[in-house]
């Protein structure tokens, strides 16, 4: 087994004439925080969906320790153990927020199918109180039994963190989890993402905030134009002029 | 020979009225985004205008017989025969192709009061409502139908002049005996010119172009300043007028009675899927070839071979086509999956 | 709204014990209705039957079925089949009923679950439509075409006669080891295989398996992220519903052993939808409420016509009440439909929720006026947003 939990290996994908991503290649370390950054349209949620599974690359391939993620089903690679939230928060708009928990938390016990029809939820205690408790962790207990179409943005970004969260993945997949988020929220989610990382689980956080980048990240992996331009500790990325130029304009290139 | 060359313009019959009906609903399906299923009733509609047009035509009244000389003998004669003799009769021959001028009209302001009143409310719904409500609507439309006029079908004439058959067969050297119904013909004529109208409609005017533009992207055109919502009040209307005009004419073919709208309806649905949701051409493509391929496997021979193909074969094809090319013969992605 | 928390067993056991009360009670308390007459209190239960089935499917998923009246129709085909060579008990004809049901729901589902949306309903439609024109053709020698399927004196019933049970003059009517499928008795025997359909049903609702349909409906594509394989639940649910509508069908065929063809038309499909629509999809008892009162109304109304229209007007001047009975002629007797059209236009554009949602609607307007203390907080999970 390789010391990296996730190693993407020369991946390209295309839409039609557009080359979204040219050959890339990423190794995360296990149990260490990588930030991705780059600006908009640089391919970055393309990496991500090409990880998860929604997208299949044209070339090159994705290891999630030593298993084969590439050609999966995303269900499939969701029971491998790798989690993601979303741009837009993917959640369950017409269930409470207790039992958006509990779903994920029943796909982790059960596996990708269990019939069982005849089973009371009442009587699945042990998942009840664990999603009362992943909750509590995001300090959205008290509205347990509101359906969650009716929360704000940021408190439905932190269900959805809860609802990852209750799957214990090996590797958790972030798309800008404080986009749109007030300070106070993002600074709470910081808090939050600070202490999963002591549980020692993998991530990889697509942020445009700097301020979480370097507050959280271990390393960080600049994208530009489908390209990764540079990799390495967060003081390495902030001094290399080529993300500065990245940043600043394609002109300079 | 004789029957395949029977057979194709049989089926291209049918599809002519199958792609009229397919080419509203796409209309209405590409601009408007709703799903309609009152669209099988609008067609209905259509035909029973020719069915009003006639009974209002054949108002009548008690006239002595004159032949019968040896006592009182009466008989029932249209007011238009008592007025205009000779020419009152021939109005009345011709009743069917007459109803288009009242047809018209009447179908455009059934499609905009129902867009206007019910549908314009849809449009940020759910498909499943979108569906819903219509499927309702239609069961009111037919109900209202058949309270008026009745359940059993009402048989509609052509007029005399084109009511036998075109020897055809000579035209294309098949031979004396391969003859078929004028009026038929007329109807294959009538759906080409309609299609082409409504085609050379949205392509070559600006309000066409206009139409188009927003069935790509409604968002764009509307940032553009131009008032989409209205136009597609329009478009509705002008999916009512092609499938109520498809119905008028197809009334000398078929008798109309209320559920005629049900049962093209569910045939429709499937020829623009078959077709592709969205897509015109593929609209009017799907619903030619489904039309020929029912009338092939109606023919004895394929029968024989594969008994009651003809009641499935237009199913069978839509599931064929559904499951290996999803978006249709020529479907944009994504139209309509979740 | 209304699952927001979970409910106990207790809570469901009251709920059954006062459903069943409710439901073995209805020849007494249906009487001042005038509606506590067997045959439709049969009907009450099997398309009561049919209509929490299909909850299960559109209810629970929000996959809009138009098919479904296709299982119905092979429910019904089977148990006179069972009736005809195996035995008048309606054991082995529910049972076979049930199970072909499923099989033939299977079939479908594999091919229609493929798809989702639209693509889905009429998949479903196309299915159930070819199914109709089979039985109407080439399926004559199954389905004996537009006579309908009917027993005969010379059928064969083989249990029957190895169980020393002989055919007398009069043709046999189904029955539970001597209890009549007909009148109360049959009554009895709907009520309590609805209440046992009802039983696992609300087991089903209150399911870890019940929840991750609903979240299905709710985000699919999330289902796929979170790591379900959603197309085995989707199947287990349309099979589950292809039995409950098989099993409602085998009941018609008890409760008037004759099975047609026309059972299985889109009409018959888009009826189950109305049904469900009208008492509250995804709610539990909203179904049975809309059988209840779809095929009350159907009764009541259908039975009046112009004379009894002018009858009860008679009051009024003769040209009012001419007028009036012409006018509400329309919507009764034959134009029974008309009305069943109207309202549902109106609950679909008006009550998207059905009955169930009015309920709760005037329960919380009632209860926000009993206690004028801040229900903003109750009123917000409401807005419900597709």
């Amino acid at each position: 087994m390789s010391e990296y939990i996730l190693d993407v290996t020369d991946v390209d994908k295309n839409f039609g004439g557009l080359r979204a991503l040219s050959d890339i290649n990423l190794r995360v370390k296990e149990g260490t925080v990588h930030a991705i950054i780059g600006p908009n349209g640089a391919g970055k949620s393309t990496l991500l969906n090409v990880i998860v599974g929604r997208l299949t690359p044209n070339r090159g391939r994705v290891l999630l320790g030593d298993q084969v993620l590439t050609g999966k089903h995303p269900y499939e690679i969701n029971q491998l153990g790798v989690a993601r939230v979303f741009q837009t928060p993917e959640i369950f708009p017409e269930l409470s927020l207790l039992q958006n928990v509990m779903v994920p938390a029943f796909a982790k016990r059960d596996g990708e199918f269990k019939m069982g029809f005849l089973k009371s939820l009442f009587a699945e205690k042990e998942i009840r109180e664990q999603a009362e408790h992943l909750l509590e962790d995001v300090g959205l207990i008290e509205h347990q039994d509101q359906i969650a179409s009716s929360m704000s943005r940021g408190d439905k970004r932190r269900l959805e963190l809860a609802m990852c969260l209750g799957q214990h993945p090996k590797l958790f997949l972030l798309d800008e989890p404080t986009a749109g988020m007030s300070r106070h929220d993002t600074n709470r989610t910081i808090e939050l993402l600070q202490r999963i990382k002591e549980r020692g689980m993998t991530k990889v956080i697509i942020e445009h905030d700097m301020h979480v980048v370097f507050s959280l990240a271990d390393r960080i992996s600049v994208l530009a134009q489908g390209a990764i331009i540079c990799e390495g500790t967060p003081e390495e990325v902030r001094n290399d002029p080529r993300v500065k130029e990245a940043y600043l304009g394609g002109e300079a290139v | 020979m004789d029957a395949i060359f029977l057979q194709i313009l049989n089926g291209l019959d049918k599809g002519g009225a199958y792609a009229l009906i397919a080419l509203g609903l796409t209309l209405v399906f590409g601009t408007l985004g709703v799903v309609n299923f009152a669209h099988g009733a609008i067609f209905m509609m259509g035909a029973f205008c020719a069915v009003t047009v006639e009974k209002i035509l054949t108002l009548s009244v008690r006239v002595k017989d004159e032949s019968v000389t040896f006592f009182d003998a009466y008989k029932e004669t249209p007011y238009l025969e008592v007025w205009f003799g000779d020419t009152g009769a021939a109005i009345i021959d011709w009743s069917v192709p007459l109803s288009i001028i009242l047809a018209i009209p009447v179908m455009l302001l059934i499609g905009i009061v129902m867009e206007r009143s019910l549908i314009r409310y849809f449009y940020k719904r759910p498909h499943a409502d979108q569906i819903l409500v219509t499927f309702g609507l239609a069961i009111v439309l037919q109900e209202l139908v058949k309270a008026f006029f009745g359940a059993n079908p009402i048989p509609q004439g052509a007029p005399d002049v084109v009511a036998g058959s075109a020897a055809i067969g000579a035209v294309f050297g098949l031979g004396e005996a391969v003859v078929y119904p004028w009026w038929r013909l007329i109807y294959l004529a009538f759906s080409l010119v309609t299609i082409g109208l409504v085609f050379s409609f949205l392509h070559f005017t600006t309000y066409g172009m206009v139409v188009r533009a927003g069935m790509a992207d409604r968002e764009t055109v509307e940032l553009l300043g131009i008032n989409i919502e209205r136009r597609f009040t329009i478009v509705f209307g002008m999916a009512a007028v092609v499938a109520g005009l498809a119905g008028v004419m197809y009334t000398p073919v078929l008798p109309p009675d209320y559920h005629l709208g049900m049962d093209f309806l569910v045939l429709s649905f499937v020829v623009v899927v078959v077709g592709g949701m969205g897509s015109l051409p593929g609209a009017v493509l799907a619903g030619f070839l489904l039309g020929i391929l029912q009338s092939f496997s109606s023919m004895t021979e394929v029968k024989d071979i594969f008994p009651g193909i003809d009641q499935v074969i237009i199913y069978l094809v839509a599931v064929v086509i559904l499951l290996t090319r999803p978006r249709g013969l020529m479907g944009r992605r994504g139209v309509m999956e979740s | 709204m209304t699952h927001t928390k979970i409910a106990s067993p207790k809570q469901d056991i009251l709920y059954m014990a006062i459903l069943s009360a409710v439901v073995l009670t209805m020849p007494i308390w249906l009487q001042p209705f005038g509606a506590a007459y067997p045959d439709l209190m049969q009907k009450f239960m099997i398309f009561g039957i049919f209509a929490i089935g299909y909850n299960i499917l559109f209810g629970l998923t929000g996959y809009l079925s138009f098919g479904h009246a296709a299982f119905l129709g092979v429910g019904s085909y089977t148990a006179v089949w069972s009736f005809k060579l195996l035995s008048m008990n309606v054991i082995p004809a529910l049972i076979f009923g049930t199970v072909l049901s499923g099989l033939f729901a299977l079939a479908i589902g594999f091919v229609s679950l493929r798809r989702s949306g639209i693509y889905f309903s009429i998949l479903t439609l196309a299915f159930a439509q070819m199914s109709y024109n089979l039985a109407y053709s080439v399926l004559t020698p199954i389905t004996n075409g537009e006579t309908g399927l009917q027993l005969t004196q010379g059928d064969a019933r083989v249990l029957d006669r190895m169980a020393g049970i002989q055919a007398d003059a009069s043709l046999p009517t189904p029955n539970l080891f001597g209890i009549e499928g007909i009148g109360y008795s049959g009554f009895y025997i709907c009520a309590a295989l609805m209440l046992i359909s009802f039983f696992i049903y609300l087991r089903i609702f209150r399911s870890p398996f019940g929840l991750k349909l609903r979240a299905i409906k709710s985000n699919q594509n999330r289902m796929g992220y979170t790591g379900y394989n959603t197309r085995p639940y989707l199947m287990t649910a349309f099979v589950i519903s292809g039995m409950y509508a098989g099993l409602a069908g085998s009941l018609l065929a008890v409760t008037d052993p004759l099975a047609g063809a026309e059972r299985m038309q889109w009409t018959a499909s888009g009826e189950v939808v109305l049904i469900t629509i009208l008492g509250g999809v995804g709610t539990l008892i909203g179904p049975l409420l809309g059988a209840g009162i779809i095929k009350y109304f159907e009764n009541i109304l259908s039975a009046f016509n112009d004379s009894v229209l002018q009858n009860a007007f008679s009051f009024l001047p003769d040209w009012l009440a001419h007028g009036l009975a012409s006018v509400l002629g329309l919507f009764v007797g034959d134009g029974w439909h008309l009305t069943l059209g109207l309202v549902f236009m109106l609950i679909v554009i008006f009550l998207p929720g059905g009955i169930m949602e009015g309920i709760s609607r005037l329960w919380r307007l009632v209860s926000s006026s009993a206690s004028s203390t801040d229900d903003k907080e109750k009123e917000q999970p409401s807005t419900k947003e597709a």
